[in-house]
């Protein structure tokens, strides 16, 4: 968080702190709960599950349901375990993630750095694409991915991300370059360098943050889809949030519990530690899609 | 000799000057293209009688017609409805909570702020997992509290035809409450220290202070919590395939699982297409006059 030091001067009794406390630890229960109780039930036998305390510690503790998750359960038809796509929702993620900051960070220098005539409105029409509901694409989409012979496949699904990424990632650098002093991209120009010198020798050594920025929210939101990937990726190509949700809800046989939740960790663990390794940009990306400027 | 090193050197600057319209130009393609190229073409496509495939027979206002008189779409819209503005209220209510009290001066803060907002981290899909076990009777919360001996409590909500909506409610307020805390608490460390001490000094109660100072200057983290939270509910679909698999029933149907299941499952695109319209639309409504203020101010 940007200001995180400037607490209120506000002066509050000691009756009301202790409410304060109590209503601040309440709800870290409250968010801690579910993911945790998850955490602690993959650890136990099925058996300690169906039958016993949801809350208590494993009697026998075991990790079976994790490597049943990554390598052996029943995703669907096949019993691959959730680790082929563990691996297509990398292969997915990281080209598409790499693409749009690319495309993000040019198009933000243009909206910033060389305006004319219109620039706002093309800015406004990317914005706007942030937003849409994306049933309103599926249908075309589905017919395009199809002609282009990349339907079901990964590379289709990095098409998609990377095109409904640009929105996002162009606000993100054009909202960065915005504070950027122009006069230092002019007095360049006037040495005689080009577009690409500027952007390469001036605006990106000081783009680290906003490349962050744009590298971690890209990656949760495109790591995280799952319309996409049902829509248009079913089948080996699916990415992880598919198989996750084709595992937990598949009808046939017994419930495994304990290796569902080991596989739900598996497909948060990749963003959960991007949010505990770089959380302060993560917040940024939050607050850079909600408040313009 | 000259003429031609001053054409190059006049070709050099006229590329330049249309370097940046180009480099522009292929994002502005893919977006006419796959946003609003798209976009025309399920509107279109909402005016035909497309079944499994698209088809291009024109059928006039028919499929709205014939959309509001299905039951799973008033299911849908009336869900929408009660979720969005539970989804809301509730997530601004702990959002703001959270933040004018983590705004204290606050122990710990360094730890629980981190806590509160990482379930936004999440997929949609995991908090739909670990909130549907969670909630449910045989194994969940309410087998523990038997097992604690409280042998009357229920909980069965995400059973009941009638309540399940409100599990999606519990899961989506827990997945994003932390985030509009993140937000308030940035507009609230944004706000002058010196005006609230001057109030201080004229005797303002604190409950004063918050009313007639802290809050009034809130607005624009209202405003945009809003935006987001109701842009978020619309577009809704993951949470509820995971939770609830709209069920029982189609009980927990929101617009987004009903042009799914319209489009791909049961093979009635034209009326597919006419319920993503519908949610553009809505969409549209807000996001509209949001982004055009957005972008006049900054000007």
């Amino acid at each position: 968080m940007a200001v995180a030091s400037s607490d209120t001067a506000i002066r509050t009794s000691r009756m009301t702190r202790a409410f304060i406390y109590l209503f601040l630890l309440l709800f870290a229960l409250f968010y801690l709960l579910p993911f945790g109780i998850m955490l602690v039930n993959s650890l136990k036998p099925l058996s300690e599950i169906t039958g016993g305390n949801m809350i208590a510690l494993p009697r026998d503790w075991t990790i079976e349901p994790w490597l049943s998750a990554w390598s052996t359960a029943q995703i669907g038809v096949e019993p691959t375990g959730l680790r082929p796509y563990f691996m297509n929702s990398l292969m997915m993620a990281i080209p598409a993630v790499l693409l749009s900051t690319v495309v993000g960070a040019l198009n933000g220098y243009v909206l910033t750095k060389w305006r004319f005539r219109g620039d706002t409105i093309i800015f406004g029409m990317l914005l706007f694409s942030c937003f849409i509901p994306f049933q309103i694409v599926l249908i075309p989409m589905a017919r395009i991915l199809g002609i282009l012979q990349i339907a079901g496949t990964t590379p289709g699904l990095i098409l998609v991300h990377f095109v409904y990424g640009i929105g996002f990632t162009t606000l993100y650098f054009r909202n960065y370059y915005a504070a950027f002093p122009t006069e230092l991209v002019r007095a360049a120009q006037i040495d005689g360098a080009g577009f690409f010198q500027i952007f390469w020798r001036i605006m990106l050594p000081s783009s680290g943050p906003i490349i962050a920025v744009s590298f971690i929210w890209q990656f949760t939101n495109i790591w995280n889809d799952f319309l996409f990937g049902a829509s248009f990726a079913s089948g080996d190509a699916a990415p992880m949030t598919v198989a996750l949700n084709n595992l937990v809800n598949s009808s046939t046989g017994v419930r495994e519990y304990n290796v569902h939740f080991a596989g739900a960790i598996m497909a948060a663990a990749p963003t959960l530690l991007v949010y505990i390794v770089a959380g302060r940009y993560f917040v940024r990306g939050l607050m850079a899609g909600s408040v313009k400027g | 000799m000259a003429a031609s090193t001053d054409t190059g050197a006049d070709f050099r600057t006229r590329l330049q000057g249309w370097l940046p319209k180009l480099v522009l130009s292929p994002s502005l393609a893919v977006m006419i293209i796959f946003v609003y190229g798209f976009i025309a073409f399920t509107i279109y496509l909402s005016f035909t009688d497309s079944r499994m495939l698209p088809s291009y027979g024109w059928v006039g206002w028919q499929n709205y017609d014939r959309l509001f008189r299905i039951r799973e779409w008033d299911i849908a819209i009336t869900n929408l409805a009660v979720f969005a503005s539970l989804y809301i209220g509730i997530s601004t209510v702990i959002g703001l909570s959270l933040a004018i009290f983590l705004d204290q001066k606050i122990r710990g803060e360094g730890i629980l702020r981190p806590i509160f907002l990482y379930p936004m981290a999440l997929s949609f899909i995991v908090t739909g997992t670990a909130w549907k076990w969670f909630l449910d009777p045989a194994i969940g919360l309410e087998n523990t509290m038997h097992l604690w001996g409280w042998e009357s409590f229920t909980f069965d909500w995400i059973k009941d035809r009638e309540m399940a909506i409100y599990t999606v409610v519990i899961a989506a307020v827990w997945q994003s409450s932390g985030f509009v805390m993140a937000m308030f608490l940035a507009g609230l460390r944004g706000i002058d220290n010196e005006i609230l001490k001057a109030a201080q000094i004229d005797g303002a109660s604190n409950w004063n202070l918050y009313r007639r100072i802290i809050l009034p200057q809130l607005r624009p983290a209202f405003l945009s919590a809003f935006v987001i939270l109701a842009h978020l509910a619309i577009k809704s679909y993951d949470l509820v395939i995971a939770l609830t698999g709209g069920g029982p029933g189609n009980a927990t149907a929101l617009p987004a699982t009903f042009m799914y299941s319209y489009t791909f499952t049961r093979n009635q695109m034209g009326i597919g297409a006419s319920s993503a319209v519908i949610m553009l639309m809505t969409i549209a409504a807000i996001m509209v006059p949001y982004l055009y203020a957005e972008l006049k101010e900054k000007k």
